[in-house]
């Protein structure tokens, strides 16, 4: 059976780096893995989601409205644009983090309260803090590693060597930080 | 072990396999990773062209010179280099030569959704249509032994989905192909009509060839699961089928989809009882089962624009959708692009924005961004290069008015300019209309993602280039009012407009100032000096709160509706220093160290 894991944010947040560590993880599990981004137009302040696939064997690259098993959200609003995505019995991890979209710097709208709220009241919800944890670990641009811990947790998807994934893709001098940032985001979500 | 790869990083490992030693290149989306990753190959000669019909010449230069090689561009890309590449149809080959076409269903970052599948019709070229990442490679190798073997371009089809998704490839080695004699052989390689006649016989005796090939190739291949239901589909179309009818159907899957494999398609369809035709964009397959006298269900139900992703596949075949949570219009806000916090280019629209009386025809870049709120300052953008040419024509329709008091200003990107845009600036020079013609200069070509250009001094490869001088090229296509200014100074912009508004002849007005997001060269640095490391704050005791600031359009400001009082987030500013020209109380001030 193919499982869908969605990760949405907004440009810059660093969700396609978190998506290709899941991805490799996965591979290097055994995992037929299939993994869609858009580029473009967006990719500056624009919101953007990349799709992770898995399973014996994967076709589409792209998961079909009503079909992620688990939602991670990289920023609040995106949880909810996301949602649509998400199957009706599946989980979502929301970051508690807001970035106004232009609208909403130029006051010509509100960003919508109550979001998570909205969203726990429909589907098995989990709220973490992953930019305040990566602000408290002294590097605010980890928290897309926190995040990826907090998937990798949340899907059960223990029997990856992550440290040697994580070794593998970050700058020698970020490892050491971003293994830490990964077992913290591990812990955020445990249950 | 198999490598996670996107179709561009496949196609790019494909080449190098398959033994290319050329490659030339546009950037575009979604194609521009394709020569990004041939560059990290160094048996590969990867440059990146000044447009895409010199990316085809080039290559098609190094096929007939002997080497294996290839131009990469996106679908609107091969409107611009069709030229070359349907003579090079009749002319041939003498080392393998292969066109990729990265055609964008949905139109993610495109501004038309044309189907190229038929452009291979059209110029009678053998196509290929790879659907993941390990045919993206595999298919590269088959397309190199089929320009060899019958004498012609290929034309490789990808769409936005197998370009920018990523799946696991086996890896093989390169296989070395020495340079292949050039014999000087004018009957095949001129192509004066008295050759060309001759070679256009050749062309419809190698289709012929081609299409036998089509029959027995295992690029197009049976999956049979009864008999019941049948899917003809290439490329991403045949994975979105598969996971919509699963093992509940027959697949004919097409990989070589120019000549379409008649007899094959006849047999497929003979053997299920109801037949689907799943493609995105135009009936291309669905033509042609249908001229074989066979009635499958196709665009009559499955829209022609947009993707044919499983969801809206599901929809329209099936009337069925997966529960959906649906989400109330009010709960989200929507993120346009904006033009990043320090752009150079937000200096001269927001002048423009707030003139009369000005037309301005746009281009195809980051400035396109200039059309939207708070600027609303273009009235319409065509394709690459197309600024100065359609300004002139604008202009000269507007001046058949004797009344007339509308001036037209077309703007474009240092890259657009040397693309297709110089030729534009000769027209409004030749036949003399007063269009002002601008040239946001930002050193590197922004919107594809930072690639070297002719003007940056730098090559595909990183090392150092000439710098072609934009002034200096202006000059001396006749051009005689030229201004070069600092973007980021509005005091210029403002003068540079009004002087160029005063002539009643044509104008070319050059910003110079790097892509905030550029990575700097010791050329910058020198003569650009530090920049983008400043930042703006906007005093309290001085803001009124009226909100002029927002009229710069950058996205680091924002304003505390209830304090009444603007503020500049400080990890976005750069210190650019626009939006301090334009409040105006002088609230907004440079932040002391």
């Amino acid at each position: 059976m193919t499982k869908s894991i969605m990760l949405s944010g907004v440009g810059g947040q660093g969700t396609i780096l978190a998506s290709k560590l899941l991805s490799m993880g996965l591979a290097q599990a055994g995992y037929d893995v299939k993994m869609s981004e858009i580029h473009g137009m967006s990719q500056r302040g624009g919101d953007v989601s990349s799709q992770v696939r898995y399973g014996k064997q994967v076709f589409s690259p792209v998961i079909e409205r009503g079909g992620a098993d688990l939602l991670v959200a990289f920023e609040e609003m995106e949880a909810m644009r996301s949602l649509p995505y998400l199957k009706a019995g599946g989980k979502a991890v929301i970051n508690k983090y807001n970035i106004s979209p232009m609208p909403v710097v130029s006051g010509v709208a509100d960003y919508p309260d109550g979001l998570s709220e909205e969203i726990a009241k429909k589907v098995d919800t989990t709220v973490v803090d992953a930019a305040g944890k990566a602000v408290e670990m002294g590097n605010p641009k980890v928290m897309n590693v926190i995040l990826l811990g907090a998937t990798v947790e949340m899907m059960g998807l223990n029997e990856v060597d992550w440290d040697a994934i994580i070794a593998e893709n970050v700058k020698a001098q970020f490892v050491e930080l971003n293994k830490k940032a990964f077992e913290e985001g591990r812990k955020l979500v445990r249950k | 072990m198999k490598q996670l790869m996107t179709g561009n990083e496949a196609i790019a490992r494909g080449a190098w396999e398959a033994g290319v030693k050329f490659a030339s290149a546009y950037p575009g989306t979604p194609s521009t990773e394709i020569l990004e990753n041939l560059t990290t190959y160094k048996d590969i000669i990867s440059e990146w062209a000044p447009n895409e019909k010199v990316a085809m010449e080039a290559a098609s230069g190094a096929a007939i010179g002997g080497v294996r090689s290839m131009a990469s561009m996106k679908h609107v890309g091969l409107n611009v280099a069709s030229d070359p590449l349907f003579t090079m149809s009749y002319i041939g080959v003498n080392a393998g030569f292969v066109a990729i076409t990265a055609d964008e269903p949905g139109q993610h970052s495109s501004q038309n959704e044309q189907d190229n599948r038929w452009m291979a019709k059209l110029g009678m070229l053998p196509m290929v249509e790879p659907s993941d990442s390990q045919e993206c490679k595999d298919m590269m190798a088959v397309a190199m032994d089929l320009s060899e073997k019958y004498d012609t371009p290929v034309l490789m089809r990808i769409t936005t989905r197998v370009s920018h998704s990523k799946s696991l490839v086996e890896l093989g080695n390169r296989k070395e192909v020495p340079l292949k004699p050039y014999e000087k052989n004018g009957k095949k390689f001129v192509c004066v009509p008295a050759n060309s006649r001759i070679r256009r016989v050749y062309v419809d005796k190698r289709m012929k060839e081609l299409a036998e090939y089509s029959e027995t190739t295992p690029l197009n291949r049976v999956e049979k699961n009864g008999g019941e239901v049948g899917v003809i589909a290439s490329g991403m179309s045949y994975y979105y089928a598969k996971e919509v009818f699963g093992d509940k159907a027959s697949y004919l899957k097409l990989g070589f989809t120019n000549p379409l494999p008649a007899g094959k398609i006849a047999d497929f369809c003979k053997s299920v009882k109801k037949i689907y035709v799943i493609e995105e964009n135009d009936p291309y397959i669905e033509d042609e089962v249908r001229k074989l006298g066979f009635s499958p269900i196709g665009k009559g139900v499955i829209p022609s624009f947009g993707e044919l992703t499983p969801d809206v596949l599901r929809k329209a075949i099936f009337g069925e959708s997966l529960p959906v949570m649906e989400v109330g219009a009010d709960r989200t806000v929507i993120r346009p692009p904006t033009l990043c916090a320090g752009c150079p280019h937000r200096g001269v629209f927001y002048e423009m924005g707030r003139r009369k009386n000005l037309v301005i025809a746009g281009d195809i870049g980051c400035y396109s961004l200039g059309f939207a709120p708070p600027y609303n300052a273009m009235d319409f953008n065509v394709c690459m290069g197309a600024a100065f040419g359609s300004a002139h024509g604008a202009q000269k329709a507007f001046d058949t008015d004797p009344n007339n008091q509308l001036r037209v200003v077309g703007v474009l990107g240092d890259s657009t300019f040397f693309h297709t845009g110089l030729n534009g600036l000769l027209e409004v020079i030749y036949n003399k209309s007063k269009v002002i013609n601008l040239i946001l200069d930002n050193r590197i070509t922004g919107m594809t993602g930072h690639q070297e250009n002719p003007g940056s001094g730098l090559t595909a490869m990183g090392e150092p280039a000439v710098e072609s001088d934009i002034e200096g090229v202006c000059r001396a296509i006749g051009v005689k009012n030229l201004r070069k200014i600092n973007p980021n100074n509005l005091t210029e912009v403002k003068e540079a407009f009004d002087w160029a508004l005063s002539l009643d002849e044509p104008s070319v007005i050059i910003t110079r100032w790097p892509c905030v997001l550029k990575k700097m060269t010791a050329a910058d640095k020198a003569e650009f000096g530090v920049c983008f490391n400043t930042k703006d704050r906007v005093d309290h005791e001085l803001c009124i709160g009226c909100k002029m600031c927002l009229k710069s359009g950058c996205p680091a400001i924002s304003v505390d509706k209830k304090a009444k009082k603007a503020n500049i987030d400080p990890n976005q500013c750069v210190g650019c220093d626009v939006c301090a020209q334009i409040c105006p109380k002088q609230a907004i001030k440079k932040v002391v160290k």
